[in-house]
């Protein structure tokens, strides 16, 4: 069947299987080209097998959970968003997660997914406690930090490369409420954002909008958003009788692709300038629902039609901390020359990476945004890439859909490695998504 | 939050396992029959641990006519809701010409059903209250040529169902019947189904839900269903019988 990633670009074909059981996943892997496929919010090509795709989504119990350490045990195909229903009114939230929950454990976990409290409290790496991941040959390998350690690091942040993820074991946080506590502070350029994320290491989640069409002077304008899970003591009233913040609140969706010609330039400029207004004039501090600070975009189902048919490609890079000024500064420039905003660019300062593996957080600030897939954005984000390479940072796999495999190489000495692994295992054509072969991994 | 138990027939199959954790989640201990019922032990844990409610297997073949007469007798607590979701599409074509696969897929959609509906209505009539709900299936509204040996087994227990919610709605016991189209489910995997007309399970979980809250009779899983059958069941038969749907 025609199978995209959530950027709906590039399309393909591929056959689909769904299997129901560890061993229906067996004779699924046993296939040449094959990569698992949870809920598909990969943006490019990475969960898109060469020749087969297993979607895990009825891979999805519970094993086991414990109300004394939040150490749960699922399996893969379970989603966030079932995590956080079932665990949240309990008083647990996930301890790393990204900007939206309709995500596997197993996607984040290969992945190796961040959030915004990345610079305090690392990436998902740092909550797996172990993983089994089921080889081409049939065997299921328990690894973790202390065992198949090699295994374990290449899991987490391999995009699936390494085997299918079946299960794992995760920590979540203990929380007293579902609301966090939010401070909005407006910055005038992307130094004076640098400044306040900088300033503000202390807290426990941060992340900056950006505006990446504003210029000159104001080039990088961004809305901090800082924030805490509110203790009990903090809520009010309202807050209190829903602590936890479980109360569904409707969800709009995208009914039909939109024309092209519905963002360019000057929409998406009128829409920042207001943004950015309307934002430095709310109160600087709230109480806001965890599912609007972290998942903004789920409540708009089906958002990446916004982008028409013609699908999207999404840039996310992360630079390193001494570079990062010069390098954001002219990844803006670059975008702003080219007049190609994305209404949503998000700008977050990250915290140190884990160097094992090949998973792409590193110390430094991360700068994503997204573009209609035109020609000329295609070329547009192929130049971003250079410019990430040339600071010395690195593309994010989970959106990446146009990387070449010699950018890729040569921007992280880390792939060698990976593929090396691969070949000694004889996984290069057995376990392969179009990325991969795109990436000569 | 100690809730009386819902017991699913069929609790394998996906429409089943939908329903089940539709009324975990709202703090109901589950009761879960079917086939081989060992199989389902990771399920079983997995309702437990996520809703924190009670869940326990029951072993049941809808063809065994000794094993549901026996059932509601063996069973150590009456659940307050039973869910009947047991059916069996089978192969059109295999029986069309084959007589012992026909009756399977007759037993199994309407008389296994039916019979154990009778006997637990006749429970909670004794008892004095309780919820039926049957899973039947616009299939049953009109027979046709692509599916009619399954249709015709589902228009028995949906007229069963009717005549049922008839004769015991008076003694506190309420009857539903649900006609849910297609569903995206193992049955259907593989189909080319209009994604307009294609309900997912929890939908059908949802609906079922509700309508035992709300005490209605006849639901269908999408709205738009209504529609659709009005109109096939309005077709003159001079046409009908030339089509192909």
């Amino acid at each position: 069947m025609r199978l995209s990633g959530w950027g709906r670009f590039p399309v393909v074909d591929t056959d689909v299987s769904r299997p129901r059981d560890t061993l229906g996943m067996t004779e699924a892997l046993s296939r040449e080209g094959t990569i698992a496929h949870g809920m598909g919010r990969g943006y490019g090509d990475c969960a898109l097998g060469t020749e087969h795709t297993l979607i895990t989504q009825h891979l999805n119990h519970v094993i086991s959970f414990d109300d004394t350490t939040g150490v749960l045990v699922a399996e893969a195909g379970m989603t966030l968003a079932d995590v956080i229903k079932c665990f949240l009114p309990r008083g647990w939230f996930p301890a790393v997660t990204p900007g939206t929950k309709y995500v596997t454990l197993g996607g984040m976990i290969a992945a190796d997914v961040h959030g915004k409290n990345h610079h305090r409290d690392g990436s998902m790496a740092a909550c797996v406690l172990w993983i089994d991941v089921l080889t081409p040959d049939g065997h299921v390998h328990r690894c973790s930090p202390e065992h198949e350690q090699e295994l374990f690091n290449f899991t987490l942040g391999g995009m699936g490369l390494t085997g299918v993820i079946l299960r794992a074991s995760i920590r979540l946080q203990r929380v007293e409420s579902g609301w966090i506590d939010q401070t909005t502070v407006p910055a005038a350029n992307f130094r004076d954002a640098m400044a306040v994320f900088e300033r503000s290491a202390d807290h426990t989640y941060s992340v900056a909008w950006i505006d990446c069409l504003s210029r000159g002077a104001s080039l990088g304008r961004s809305l901090v958003m800082l924030g805490e899970h509110a203790p009990v003591s903090a809520l009010g009233p309202a807050e209190h009788a829903d602590r936890y913040a479980m109360t569904v609140r409707k969800k709009k969706s995208v009914p039909v692709d939109f024309p092209r010609f519905a963002l360019n330039k000057w929409s998406v400029t009128a829409f920042n300038t207001l943004y950015y207004h309307l934002g430095s004039r709310q109160p600087a501090q709230r109480l806001v629902p965890w599912d609007s600070y972290f998942y903004p975009l789920d409540a708009i189902l089906g958002w990446n039609k916004i982008y028409g048919r013609k699908g999207f490609v999404q840039f996310q890079c992360v630079l390193p901390l001494a570079e990062s000024e010069r390098g954001i500064n002219a990844l803006l420039d670059a975008i702003s020359n080219a007049g190609a905003g994305s209404f949503l660019a998000v700008l977050k300062r990250m915290g140190q990476g884990r160097n094992d593996g090949i998973a792409f957080p590193m110390e430094g600030y991360t700068l994503a945004l997204d573009f209609p897939a035109t020609p000329s954005n295609l070329k547009l984000v192929a130049r971003l890439n250079q410019l990430t390479a040339d600071h010395g940072g690195r593309i994010y796999l989970a959106k990446d859909a146009v990387m070449q495999a010699s950018q890729f190489h040569n921007m992280d000495a880390r792939s060698e490695r990976l593929r090396a692994f691969r070949a000694q295992r004889d996984l290069h054509n057995r376990v392969a998504s179009i990325q991969s072969r795109r990436l000569e991994l | 939050m100690s809730k009386n138990s819902v017991l699913i027939l069929g609790g394998a199959s996906d429409i089943g396992m939908a329903t089940a954790h539709r009324f975990a989640e709202s703090g109901h201990p589950i009761q879960l029959a079917a086939r081989n019922v060992s199989r389902l032990e990771a399920a079983k844990t997995d309702l437990s641990v996520r809703h924190n409610v009670a869940v326990e297997l029951l072993e049941l073949d809808v063809l065994d006519d000794a094993q549901c007469d026996g059932f509601v007798a063996s069973l150590e607590t009456l659940p307050e809701t039973v869910v009947c979701v047991i059916g069996f599409m089978g192969d059109q074509s295999e029986s069309e010409t084959n007589a012992p696969a026909a009756r399977t897929v007759m037993r199994s959609n309407y008389e296994g059903p039916a019979c154990l509906m009778a006997h637990f209505a006749n429970a909670f009539v004794a008892r004095g209250n309780g919820s039926l709900v049957g899973v039947s299936s616009v299939a049953g509204e009109r027979g046709r040529a692509s599916n009619y040996v399954y249709g015709s087994a589902k228009a028995g227990f949906t007229a069963f169902l009717s005549g049922l919610r008839n004769r015991v709605t008076k003694q506190n016991v309420h009857v539903v019947t649900v006609l849910p189209g297609f569903v995206n489910t193992r049955m259907t995997e593989g189909m080319d189904l209009p994604a307009k007309l294609l309900a997912q399970p929890s939908d059908v979980g949802n609906a079922i839900f509700n309508a035992v809250e709300k005490q209605k009779n006849v639901v269908y899983t999408l709205p738009i269903w209504r529609l659709v059958m009005f109109v096939i069941t309005h077709i003159p038969e001079f046409i009908f019988k030339k089509t192909s749907l």
